[in-house]
């Protein structure tokens, strides 16, 4: 038999005090992140299957519209104070709606009161029981104006009648179809924006991890100004997104005022603006075969480059400034060319951060809201699902088909998520 | 002399960089001075590869600065020869000639440092290889400074000018130094006196350093219960922390939108001083947890030992200690909140309570002229820019320890 040493069960007084503290620490982290990270996690799942519009989000309310008529003008004279409510919903209905008013002094009810209402010490309490949607009543009570009214006459609207009444919350009630996905799905865009996604998460990932290998190669060595330098090159990941992007758009500009194709025909490199931003595709013909050019995703993309480098460029240089000489040393004295030396020393140690940031910003890059959103808006074929949801919830105002969008992204971000944590080397540099 | 493969390099060299100076500081000049130059490509590519053909000719050993020149100047002898020939412009103005010394005067340096040390006799695979690699080097310098500083030099340079001025000659980005400064500054005078632009910069701040503080509140003790103490669940924590990061805002904006919008807490600050810390808290604690586990325990065991209480040891061994990484952190905690442009975006209806980013996005009209929305961006990417420069070394040792280390 095996003696296994493993650790006493169970807890002594001093781990259990540890255990407390701990929890004890951590809790305020978790309650904020619990509530405004996870909990909205699983409300964009509940609410991807309501049929809920931008607009449910105002619960319905029933709404007066209180006058007299005639105005008394003597003792003993009859009038009508009318109220005209409606249910400002047309889709949610309201039960139990109560209306209270209380009617001036020296206005008395003549003759029959509405059945449902009741009327004593100047206050007038109706029970309207359960409005529809859309509902509109006129409700009439007959009053008749005594001598104190009259010395002192204040007008029934002065005061405001109050109306409560139980609303179903479209986000709380138990309604629920699988409309917003079977809508989002049989979209015909729906497959078009997700290939987007793609082309636009693997290039713009790809492309930053490349630009970013080689921007550290250039400041590994020292020279004066490199730390100028690099301060410098981090410049596009510092920026405020806001004002990076629309720097571009301007650059970019295809009308009158846009500096790059003002230089590019200054130069003779194009004949006509090109509408960087706002054209969908060129053909071009290769071998014969007549393909479609992206010009406006490659634009995006390429922004998306320029923003990102940086960020793999420091992390990359962090790591090759920690790689020991020795190796090259030796390799030096073994004859090894310059690019032999980067190709099998360098890039090997560089394997595993390479390997983390592609992962990581392949999941940030699919997640990237703002960045085409302020460039494109999603036009000219660069809809990624993250515009996507802000089209479907916001401007279409069809919050449940963004939140069915939003479940497609976490579903693709999840699958990622595990591939990182399934293939992320431990404790590497 | 003996002519090898390296004699056959030199002038290809040569003419990549005459060529790519020509283009770049002709652009540059124009931008700089508003006057149209129109590159001379052809001219070029011969004229450099003229210059670096000289250049290689003498031995390696005996080039000096003045030999550098000196090819420099017969590179710039021979173009103005060329181009004597071929066009018919003979009216040389003063920037034209001043560029076009100044791009062979830099492309001579440049072919000095792709080619300093090699004969032009043959080379070996590993001679060979160093040219490229310096070739290389050199474009990606000139590359890499282009991209990043031409959409901040139109930005900026955009923001001093006039709309008219702009449609009229989108190149001329020259300043006209001559304007008295409330010329030359309208665009901010009229964001911060038409267009609350002094309320935004206010709001931004009061929502970034709320964040900073909320994050740090909170993040220091969950980072050092989760590098510090043992505790059932304390494995599976640090390792989620990551993923809470990666979950994307554009997921949670629906519901919370929802929800704020019932709570009232939607068009207002107090929201977003909600949503911020939320959202960083996550990556706070990930930077953290790294550098306390870094820090060595025997110090705290120590302090612990000498009858410190828990709290005692954090706020007098572990923090202090940790002050670099809290500096780091809460410079990219205020990057981020202060960046922060979806849940600005979304939240904020009213004027009053804009944040920078949402009171830049407002100025994206036709309405206004696009040098009140430069001045914006501006006015947005200044601060962070100055503070992030400042504290560069924090940040960058911070990010790189802490935050992808496996």
């Amino acid at each position: 038999m095996m003696v296994e040493n493993t650790p006493p069960k169970g807890r002594g007084p001093l781990s259990t005090g540890e255990m407390r503290l701990a929890y004890s620490m951590i809790l305020p982290t978790l309650l904020i992140v619990m509530s405004i990270v996870l909990l909205p996690l699983l409300a964009n799942f509940w609410i991807s299957f309501k049929p809920v519009q931008l607009g449910d989000l105002r619960p319905p309310e029933v709404r007066a519209n209180e006058r007299m008529k005639p105005v008394p003008t003597a003792s003993g004279d009859v009038s009508e104070i009318s109220y005209r409510l409606r249910n400002s919903s047309q889709q949610g209905s309201i039960d139990d709606v109560v209306l209270t008013d209380s009617l001036p002094d020296g206005l008395n009810i003549d003759g029959t009161l509405d059945s449902r209402c009741d009327f004593s010490n100047q206050v007038l309490t109706c029970n309207l029981g359960v409005y529809e949607a859309g509902k509109r009543e006129t409700l009439i009570v007959p009053v008749i104006a005594t001598n104190s009214y009259i010395d002192n006459p204040i007008k029934p609207r002065a005061s405001k009648p109050l109306l409560v009444g139980d609303s179903d919350n479209i986000l709380t009630n138990t309604v629920f179809s699988l409309d917003n996905y079977r809508k989002i799905f049989s979209a015909s865009e729906f497959w078009s924006v997700l290939r987007v996604s793609l082309y636009y998460t693997v290039f713009g990932t790809l492309g930053a991890l490349l630009f970013g290998l080689f921007a550290a190669q250039l400041l590994n060595t020292k020279f004066p100004g490199r730390g100028i330098l690099r301060g410098f090159f981090l410049f596009p990941y510092v920026a405020p997104v806001i004002a990076v992007a629309f720097a571009w758009v301007l650059l970019l500009d295809a009308g009158p005022g846009g500096t790059l194709n003002a230089i590019l025909m200054k130069i003779g490199a194009a004949d006509g603006p090109v509408n960087f931003l706002g054209q969908r595709a060129v053909p071009f013909t290769i071998f014969g075969f007549t393909l479609k050019f992206p010009v406006a995703l490659t634009t995006v993309i390429s922004f998306e480059v320029w923003r990102y480098f940086p960020l793999s460029f420091l992390f990359i240089l962090a790591r090759m400034q920690s790689m020991s000489s020795e190796q090259y040393e030796a390799a030096e004295m073994d004859g090894a060319t310059p690019l032999q030396q980067f190709w099998y020393i360098s890039l090997p140690q560089l394997a595993g951060i390479l390997a983390v940031l592609f992962l990581l910003r392949f999941i940030w890059t699919f997640n990237k809201f703002d960045d085409i959103f302020l460039l494109t808006g999603g036009g000219a074929g660069t809809r990624t699902l993250t515009v996507d949801v802000y089209e479907q919830a916001f401007a279409v105002s069809n919050l449940g088909a963004g939140a069915a969008v939003a479940v497609v992204v976490f579903v693709v971000l999840l699958c990622s998520a595990l591939l990182f944590f399934k293939y992320s080397p431990q404790d590497d540099g | 002399m003996r002519i090898g493969n390296t004699f056959f390099i030199a002038p290809v060299i040569g003419a990549i960089w005459a060529m790519i100076y020509t283009v770049v500081f002709s652009v540059l000049a124009m931008l700089i001075t508003g006057e149209t130059l129109i590159p001379d490509i052809g001219t070029a590519l011969v004229s450099g590869a003229i210059g670096a053909v000289f250049y290689i000719l003498l031995p390696a050993l005996r080039r000096n600065w003045s030999w550098v020149a000196l090819t420099a100047a017969i590179a710039l002898v021979a173009h103005l020869v060329l181009s004597g020939l071929t066009s018919h412009t003979s009216s040389l103005s003063v920037v034209p000639m001043l560029t076009t010394a100044v791009i062979f005067l830099v492309s001579a340096i440049t072919w000095h440092l792709c080619l300093a040390g090699m004969g032009s006799e043959s080379q070996a695979r590993y001679q060979l290889e160093v040219i490229l690699i310096r070739v290389l080097k050199g474009l990606g310098f000139v590359f890499f400074t282009i991209i990043v500083a031409l959409p901040f030099y139109v930005m900026l340079m955009t923001s001093l000018k006039s709309q008219q001025s702009l449609l009229a000659n989108p190149l001329d980005l020259s300043i006209d130094i001559s304007k008295n400064p409330a010329e030359l500054f309208r665009s901010y005078i009229e964001l911060f006196s038409q267009y609350r632009f002094g309320t935004f910069l206010l709001n931004s701040a009061v929502v970034s350093v709320s964040t900073v503080l909320i994050t740090l509140l909170l993040s220091v003790p969950g980072a050092y219960a989760v590098s510090r103490l043992r505790f059932p669940g304390q494995a599976v924590l640090s390792r989620s922390i990551l993923l809470i990061y990666m979950v994307p805002a554009i997921v949670l904006v629906i519901p919370l939108y929802a929800v704020f919008s019932q709570l009232g807490l939607r068009n207002s600050l107090l929201g977003l001083i909600i949503v911020y810390p939320a959202t960083t808290i996550p990556v706070a604690v990930y930077m953290l947890q790294g550098y306390f586990r870094g820090l060595p325990y025997e110090l705290e065991e120590a302090g612990l030992m000498d009858g410190l209480t828990r709290l005692g040891v954090i706020l007098k061994i572990t923090l202090p200690l940790s002050l670099p990484a809290l500096a780091s952190v809460s410079l990219y905690i205020f990057m981020i909140a202060w960046n922060e442009f979806l849940f600005a975006f979304m939240f904020l209806d009213d004027p009053g309570i804009f944040t920078l980013s949402r009171g830049v996005q407002a100025l994206n009209s036709s309405e206004i002229p696009r040098q009140h929305l430069m001045a914006g961006a501006v006015i947005a990417t200044l601060p962070v820019l100055v503070l992030f420069l400042w504290f560069e070394r924090f940040l960058v040792a911070g990010l790189t320890a802490g935050s992808v280390k496996g």
